[in-house]
């Protein structure tokens, strides 16, 4: 149904000079998702954020969100969106609780809603003990979670995150997730980039993956790995000099094989299994693991490259 | 355990009919609440600056210029007299200038603060409307505080002195105005502050009939104090504080140049500010 999309894009383009940056994107946001995408750093994900986040115009194409045109009605629609830029832009003079509360006023909204509203702010972003902080004497974890409390002090109806985890470490990493996967079961729409596959399969309902400006896939992150990747993945290393060596055999034991720099990847419904015949071969590799196929390898067999360079 | 209230678009709490009439007033109230912490400072600055250019240059220079010249020696006045309406529109303009370059280049490189406020409902428009608005505050804040150390310098003359603190605004209006559009448009800021500073703020304050009658330059050098908004609150200053003669005509001239430029300067701020904020 077209009245649940809020945010609806059609050949959605954005050029800078002559390069282009996202190139004829197709996608529906629906609401009460969390929606993501997934790709490299220059990918174009950032671009499209910012243009989903009515403030960078559109080059071509279509673009609506919560049903209107962002180069018409920017002020209206981003009364209704969170924004977590991938660069924390908190303002360094103030404190966490005037962070929240100018940010809030921008809004438009009274001092009197916004004293009750950044109490569960705090609370929510788990920075009671840090409220009278500036906003430098803060970890990146924390001040990664200022800014997404800062950009829920609206009420958004679509909260955006641009690589809401990069540059931290996995503790905080972990925080964040249990922090955002609240908000998702509160039936906040998400919407997420990242290029980390891990958080794209624990935080996104369905997906697209994004390179070089276009989407390459789009579904949810089991139904990806269905239909672009086998079930079970056997991680095979023989050392960097004879890896490559080593590819022409193995490729005959399994459907399908990809050659990585420090190891190849065999791809395969039984791994275990697939494993006993590289031995019953005679191939003896220096270590071996299997593990179930994610979204960093639906990439890989999408575009020959990792997520991560 | 969270109690965030999230009322997924059940409740509408923007109003953003609201922020469209008043958000550069926010923008404003964002910016004063940080200044209020280095108040002091400002405050001092405002108080130390005309105290130690009137100590140093009025009365020490001034007393060797008097000596040669006699009491009444510069334009009819002492030297002191003379000088201290040029530094008033120079500290106002001095004042414009660190809350307009400074807040401008911070929100758009620095802190990157300014795509954190388009990121709400504010416009570029309105962003820029709010950096100027904090800078006028500022400016009349360094104006008063000069006018008042002025007056106990024993250097107003006339009962209509006080107008000059309006002169001496407008300047800084004008020249804080043009500079935040120039700071918005140069995306380096090392330029601002290797070029302008040096080649075009410098010879500003050098050229503009500040230390000594603009006439006294050769007549290939007078027109830097023409294009100077210094050179004309100046002008309007030695007026207003101790009547210094001045035609008609170029009263008015006067008026409509700073406030040509004054013009210019925001409707250049607004579109700069906008275009840089929509890449």
């Amino acid at each position: 149904m077209m009245s649940q999309s809020l945010i609806h894009a059609r050949g959605l383009t954005k050029k800078f000079g002559d390069f282009t940056a996202v190139n004829g994107i197709d996608f529906d946001v629906i609401k009460g998702e969390s929606f993501g995408l997934l790709g490299p750093n220059g990918a174009g994900k950032s671009t499209a954020m910012r243009m989903i986040g009515a403030t960078s115009q559109r080059t071509s194409g279509d673009l609506t969100i919560l049903d209107k045109d962002p180069d018409q009605f920017g002020p209206q629609i981003r009364a209704h969106l969170g924004v977590v830029p991938q660069q924390d832009n908190l303002d360094t003079h103030l404190s966490v609780t005037d962070n929240l509360y100018i940010y809030g006023r921008y809004f438009g909204l009274s001092r009197k809603f916004l004293k009750g509203k950044i109490e569960e702010l705090l609370s929510f972003a788990q920075l009671e003990e840090k409220r009278n902080a500036k906003v430098e004497s803060l970890s990146g974890g924390m001040k990664r979670r200022l800014t997404i409390a800062r950009a829920l002090v609206s009420e958004p109806e679509i909260l955006m995150l641009d690589e809401p985890t990069t540059g931290l470490d996995p503790q905080a990493r972990h925080i964040l997730w249990d922090r955002l996967f609240r908000l998702k079961e509160d039936g906040v729409t998400l919407l997420i980039t990242t290029h980390f596959m891990d958080e794209a399969e624990q935080l996104c309902d369905r997906l697209v993956v994004m390179d070089k400006g276009a989407i390459m896939a789009e579904g949810s992150p089991a139904q990806l790995i269905k239909d672009y990747s086998t079930k079970e993945v056997l991680e095979v290393r023989f050392g960097s000099e004879r890896n490559a060596h080593m590819a022409d055999d193995l490729r005959q034991l399994c459907d399908r094989i990809e050659e990585l720099p420090d190891r190849i990847l065999m791809y395969t419904e039984d791994g275990e299994e697939l494993l006993e015949r590289v031995y019953k071969k005679g191939f003896h590799p220096k270590t071996s693991l299997v593990r179930r196929s994610s979204l960093e390898d639906v990439f890989l067999r999408l575009t020959g490259r990792t997520l991560i360079d | 355990m969270s109690s965030l209230q999230t009322r997924q678009g059940s409740l509408k709490i923007v109003d953003a009919a609201r922020v469209a009439a008043r958000g550069a007033l926010f923008v404003t109230e964002a910016r004063l609440r940080a200044m209020v912490k280095w108040v002091w400072l400002i405050i001092s600055i405002a108080i130390a600056n005309p105290v130690l250019y009137l100590v140093s240059i009025g009365l020490g220079l001034g007393s060797y210029i008097d000596e040669n010249t006699g009491a009444m020696g510069v334009d009819g006045v002492s030297y002191l007299t003379f000088l201290a309406p040029a530094l008033l529109a120079t500290a106002a303009i001095q004042g414009a200038m660190d809350e307009s370059v400074y807040p401008t280049l911070e929100g758009f490189k620095w802190d990157k603060t300014f795509f954190s406020m388009n990121s709400t409902p504010l416009s570029g428009n309105q962003i820029a409307m709010g950096v100027f608005f904090n800078s006028l505050i500022r400016t009349i804040f360094t104006a008063v505080l000069y006018w008042l150390v002025m007056l106990a310098f024993g250097v107003l003359d006339s009962p209509r002195a006080w107008l000059a603190i309006f002169t001496a605004v407008m300047a800084g209006a004008a020249f804080g105005a043009f500079m935040q559009a120039l700071a918005g448009f140069l995306e380096n800021e090392n330029v601002f502050f290797t070029i302008v500073e040096r080649f075009i703020i410098m010879p500003l304050f050098l050229f503009s009939g500040t230390f000594y009658p603009l006439t006294n330059m050769p007549i290939f050098l007078q027109w830097i104090g023409w294009i100077s908004p210094l050179w004309h609150a100046t002008e309007l200053g030695r007026w207003l504080t101790y009547g210094s003669e001045i035609s008609t005509p170029m009263l008015l001239l006067h008026f409509i140049f700073l406030n040509s430029i004054l013009i210019f300067g925001l409707i250049a701020s607004r579109r700069i500010f906008t275009k840089r904020l929509g890449k």
